[in-house]
């Protein structure tokens, strides 16, 4: 597995979102500042068609992660990528971490 | 052929009477004619008076669109039945029309009784029925300053708040020694009378017109038997209605002494083929002035019609309403006229209530009531004489204050199911409970279902316990939870941090909820704290709770781009500002349009350009326009009396005031604003959730209007005020919305799910009837005191600025983002576009 660096923690947003710039990728990474857990996903969203994932909403739902998409309110699971109104569409999620200091993803 | 039904006149209920009678397989037997005299086919005339606070006639309309084409019934719209040829079976219209009838049924109405006064033809000497007398008044109100009402009877006083409400200077003149004389008894009309005086409206009883000649300070001048006279610009007859039986009369149809067209059980006239039903009708000596008797008639013939058993035998006339805000119901035997009878009295000085009950000698069955200044009881009183429910062993208890805060009385369960509801429409329990077994759980729902609570309204607090008793048999559970995050409403969340002075969403979710919060919660609590705290909306701990447009203090366009709205106070801007505004869309290449609310809108920003436009922006004087917050947005103003040869007041100044001085507030959803300089209304105030107009006597203020989806037009709320004034209910009407809307809730939906509505919001924001308008407005001069231009604070602080770029780790822009060229500026790509045309260089 290759861990890709991102950024510094300091960077990210506490309970809410950044996007980086992965291998030519734009990566999506949410932070729970509570739970210090990081999430990343494709920044794309599908239905919208631009990408803008990263500046949505993130919480939960029945117990899963989630982000709002900020266009049209779809929520995507921040560990798979699910989509939960639609079972269809499934974007692509990456393996985050934090190391020292500096937060990584994976795919 | 099939036989001929004609039906003349098309009021409330002859068109009752059509609607029912279509429902029925025999229908399609009879070929349909009504004759309908008005301009335009039935409307509601027992909520006429809304036409003052905005209602049109077509909201009013009683009909459903294509009803008559689609039920093939022959409409004969502006036409008066002239003539019944009872010989020959046929009517002659005044337009000429002939038409054979085999049945005929007569609801002509009634027409407004005009005392044989002198002068009462005089200019402004006007009557209170049709939505034409309702122009006239306000024609007449325009140019007068006083207005009389003659008779102080329950239309009278109607009558009289309409002229209130157009800022007239009101009184009324009663014949009598009390008002409303017929419904309530002497203690009750004391009472209405001290509540009504209150209102600022003048109270003459014992008053005997004796005649009306030219004023010299107004159009007319009122002369009494007792030597007094009263100068008036405006009188409006309200002495009671007359039957209109002219055509019956003429035909040979037997008519009661005093008038109204005579019917036996069946509602025959004493022409068999001739049926008389609503307010020209007399059954067993008597004229019924309501819509539920009348409506019990339609369907008595309809039964007829369809060969049903049916008899009409008499009808309830109790009756509740709100007269300028007062509560005053009447029920049964008010007078206590039965032999034997027994009062009860309740009367509480202090605070104006006064209630009497009318008990049958053994004390078991109640009579009659009259309520005034608190009809809580009225539903409830209803069942106990309508259905001979034995009364409990103390029946005054029915009417004490009940101190231990527990409604009293009858639990809906109580009632049989043939117990009768909704009088306006003949619903009983029964029908209720089994709309909702079959699935109506709102009172929307069922209002739609069963038709209950459509006409008068009065049944509908009943209604709504019937069905919450259901709901709760269903096992249903009204879940009024925000989200899976707090078990609460919006309205619990904002008192658990206004009382608990929480500060942090963190600190809430940690005493009141659970799991992290969704998109639903924490935009919700981002507002609360943003209203009650108004901290800087950026803070750290309250960046996480915004939605992308708060977040970055901008509207997230389709493309992922963002619009920038710089705010211009009242839709004044200076040419320097103007070419400030145009030097930057030019130099960042965004796309221009002039908004819907009187400001400028430059689209197609890229989340890395928001800090150097808008430091450009705040450097040429403009401030943040709120465009992307639940927040004020615009105060959409006309060029009022500064230019304008019409204008009366200053509007622009106004609404540059009123735009500088709520511009930040944080509200449940956006708020509007509109201030016109006079009634022509330019500025559509009156779609505005506030809007202020000038009137030569002051500001008049209307509130809860909305453009949008469902439009509303805005209730007036107040009249005659000073600025001073106008801007204390501002403040306490807007923190009031604040505090107890629901999350997205525009004041329009406020006040419609407002239990007691507009008079009751008036009751809070003018009579202070919750003691909260300090606090109120302590809240509101907090929010104007602690208000920040948020770019400005964002553009001075670099740590806040990290987060405007697309990239944490990269200066590249985000290569999706296409601009094509279109009528001289750019716009997104569409998709073939960008895979087939030349792609404009990004800026
Ligand atoms: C820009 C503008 C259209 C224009 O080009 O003229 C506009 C644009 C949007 N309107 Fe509007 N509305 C604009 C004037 C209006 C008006 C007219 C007015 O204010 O006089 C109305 C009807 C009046 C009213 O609100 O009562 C209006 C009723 C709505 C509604 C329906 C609200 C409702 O209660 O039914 C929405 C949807 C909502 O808020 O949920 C909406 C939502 C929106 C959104 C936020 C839709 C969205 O989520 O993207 C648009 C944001 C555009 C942006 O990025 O700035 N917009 N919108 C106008 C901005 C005015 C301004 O200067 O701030
Ligand atoms: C302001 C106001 C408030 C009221 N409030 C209440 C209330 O709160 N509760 C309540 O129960 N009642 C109330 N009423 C009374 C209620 O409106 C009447 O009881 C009801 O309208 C009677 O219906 P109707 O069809 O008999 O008469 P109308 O509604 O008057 O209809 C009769 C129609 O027949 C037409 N017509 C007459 N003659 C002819 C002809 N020869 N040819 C063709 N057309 C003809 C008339 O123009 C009219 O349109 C109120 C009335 C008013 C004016
Ligand atoms: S009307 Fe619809 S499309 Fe037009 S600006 Fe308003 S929300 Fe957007
Ligand atoms: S009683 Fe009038 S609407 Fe129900």
């Amino acid at each position: 597995m290759v861990w890709f660096d991102v950024c510094s923690v300091d960077d990210l947003q506490p309970d809410s979102g950044i996007c980086a710039l992965v291998q030519e990728q734009q990566i999506a990474v949410f932070y729970f500042a509570s739970s210090q857990n990081v999430y990343a996903l494709s920044n794309f969203d599908p239905f919208g068609q631009a990408n803008v994932l990263s500046r949505g909403l993130i919480g939960d739902i029945n117990g899963q992660p989630i982000v709002a998409s900020p266009l049209y309110k779809q929520h995507f699971n921040l560990l798979t990528g699910q989509c939960l109104e639609d079972a269809d569409v499934r974007i692509p999620a990456y393996a985050a971490q934090i190391v020292n200091g500096r937060v990584q993803v994976s795919w | 052929m099939k036989p001929t039904l004609v039906v003349i006149g098309n009021g409330m209920v002859g068109q009752n009477f059509l609607a029912g009678f279509v429902q029925t397989a025999a229908a399609a037997d009879y070929h349909i004619v009504t004759f309908c005299e008005e301009p335009r086919p039935a409307y509601d005339r027992v909520h006429l008076s809304e036409f003052f606070s905005g209602k049109t006639a077509a909201d009013l309309s009683l009909v459903e669109d294509g009803f008559f084409q689609q039920h093939n019934i022959t409409l004969h719209l502006g036409d008066r039945a002239a003539a019944i040829d009872r010989d020959a079976k046929t009517v002659t219209s005044a337009k000429g029309v002939s038409i054979h009838y085999d049945k005929l049924v007569l609801a002509t109405g009634s027409y407004p009784f005009m005392p044989p006064v002198p002068g009462h033809d005089r200019d402004n000497c006007l009557v209170y029925r049709t939505i034409e007398d309702l122009e006239a008044m306000t024609a007449a109100a325009q140019t007068g300053k006083v207005g009389v009402v003659v008779g102080g009877g329950l239309l009278g006083l109607e009558a009289a708040k309409a002229l209130k409400d157009l800022g007239l200077e009101t009184h009324v003149v009663e014949f009598a020694p009390r008002l409303m004389a017929v419904q309530i008894d002497e203690g009750g009309g004391a009472v209405l009378r001290r509540k009504i005086e209150a209102l600022g409206v003048t109270v003459h009883t014992n008053k005997n017109t004796t005649q009306i000649i030219g004023g010299s300070t107004c159009v007319n001048k009122m002369c009494f038997a007792d030597g007094e006279e009263l100068e008036t610009d405006v009188v409006l007859f309200s002495a009671g209605i007359r039957p209109r039986d002219d055509i019956a009369r003429a035909c040979g149809l037997e008519i009661g002494q005093r008038g109204g067209i005579v019917i036996n059980n069946h509602c025959q006239t004493s022409d068999p083929d001739i049926y008389a039903i609503g307010e020209c009708a007399l059954w067993n000596g008597m004229i019924f002035g309501l819509v539920a008797p009348g409506y019990a008639m339609a369907r008595t013939v309809i039964a007829e019609l369809t060969s049903g058993e049916a008899h009409f035998t008499g009808a309830d006339m109790s009756t509740k309403l709100k007269l300028m805000g007062v509560d005053v119901a009447s029920i049964g035997d008010a007078h206590a006229r039965t032999q034997g009878a027994l009062v009860y009295h309740y009367q509480n000085g202090a605070s104006e209530v006064y209630k009497r009950l009318v008990v049958s000698s053994d004390n078991k069955r109640l009579l009659g009531a009259v309520l005034v200044g608190d009809a809580a009881e009225y539903g409830t009183l209803l069942q106990y004489c309508q259905n001979g429910i034995e009364l409990p062993e103390n029946p005054e208890s029915l009417i004490l204050p009940r101190l231990s805060g527990e409604p009293a009385g009858l639990g809906p369960d109580a009632l049989p199911a043939s117990a009768q509801i909704c009088s306006c429409y003949d619903v009983s329990k029964g029908a209720i409970c089994d709309a909702v077994a079959a699935g109506c759980t709102t009172v929307n729902a069922l209002k739609a279902e069963t038709k209950a609570g459509t006409g008068c309204g009065g049944c509908v607090p009943l209604l709504k316990s019937v069905l919450n008793c259901e709901l709760a048999k269903h096992g249903y559970e009204v879940n009024t939870d925000i989200c899976e995050h707090f078990a609460y409403t919006r309205q619990d969340l904002y008192n658990l941090i206004r009382i608990g002075e929480i500060k942090t969403f963190a600190e809430l979710l940690a005493k009141h909820g659970k799991g992290h919060g969704c998109e639903i919660c924490k935009p919700a609590v981002g507002s609360i704290l943003a209203s009650h705290w108004n901290d800087y909306i950026l803070k750290q701990e309250h960046l996480g709770l915004q939605d992308t447009n708060d977040t970055f203090l901008a509207n997230m366009q389709k493309d992922g781009t963002y619009s920038v709205v710089p705010r211009i106070a009242g839709g004044e801007i200076t040419p320097d500002g103007l070419i400030a505004i145009g030097q930057v869309g030019k130099k960042y290449n965004l796309y221009t349009k002039i908004t819907g609310g009187q400001r400028i809108d430059l689209f197609g920003a890229r989340l890395e350009q928001l800090p150097a436009i808008w430091q450009e922006l705040v450097d040429a004087g403009f401030e943040t326009g709120h465009a992307y917050g639940k927040s004020l947005r615009t105060v959409k103003s006309c060029v009022g009396s500064t230019w304008c040869r019409f204008g009366v007041d200053d509007s622009v100044g106004l609404a540059i005031e009123l735009e500088n001085r709520y511009k930040g507030l944080r509200a449940p959803h956006k708020i509007k604003f509109g201030v016109s300089g006079c009634t022509r209304e330019c500025a559509e105030a009156q779609g505005k959730d506030v809007g202020v107009i000038a009137t030569e006597n002051g500001w008049s203020l209307y509130v809860c209007g909305n453009g949008g989806m469902k439009p509303r037009h805005a209730d007036l709320f107040a009249t005659g005020l000073d600025k001073a004034t106008l801007i204390k209910y501002i403040d306490r009407f807007l923190i009031f919305y604040v505090r107890t809307a629901d999350r997205l809730q525009r004041t329009s939906v406020w006040v419609e799910n407002m239990e007691g509505g507009l008079d009751y919001l008036k009751s809070v924001v003018i009579d202070d009837k919750l003691g909260l308008s300090d606090e109120l407005e302590a809240q509101m001069a907090r929010v104007v005191d602690t208000y920040q231009c948020e770019w400005k604070t964002t553009i001075e602080n670099e740590d806040k600025l990290k987060r405007f770029r697309q990239f944490v780790n990269s200066d590249l822009p985000d290569d999706n983002i296409v601009f094509v060229e279109e009528r001289g500026q750019i716009r997104p790509a569409n998709e073939d576009e960008r895979k087939h045309f030349k792609i404009m260089e990004v800026a």
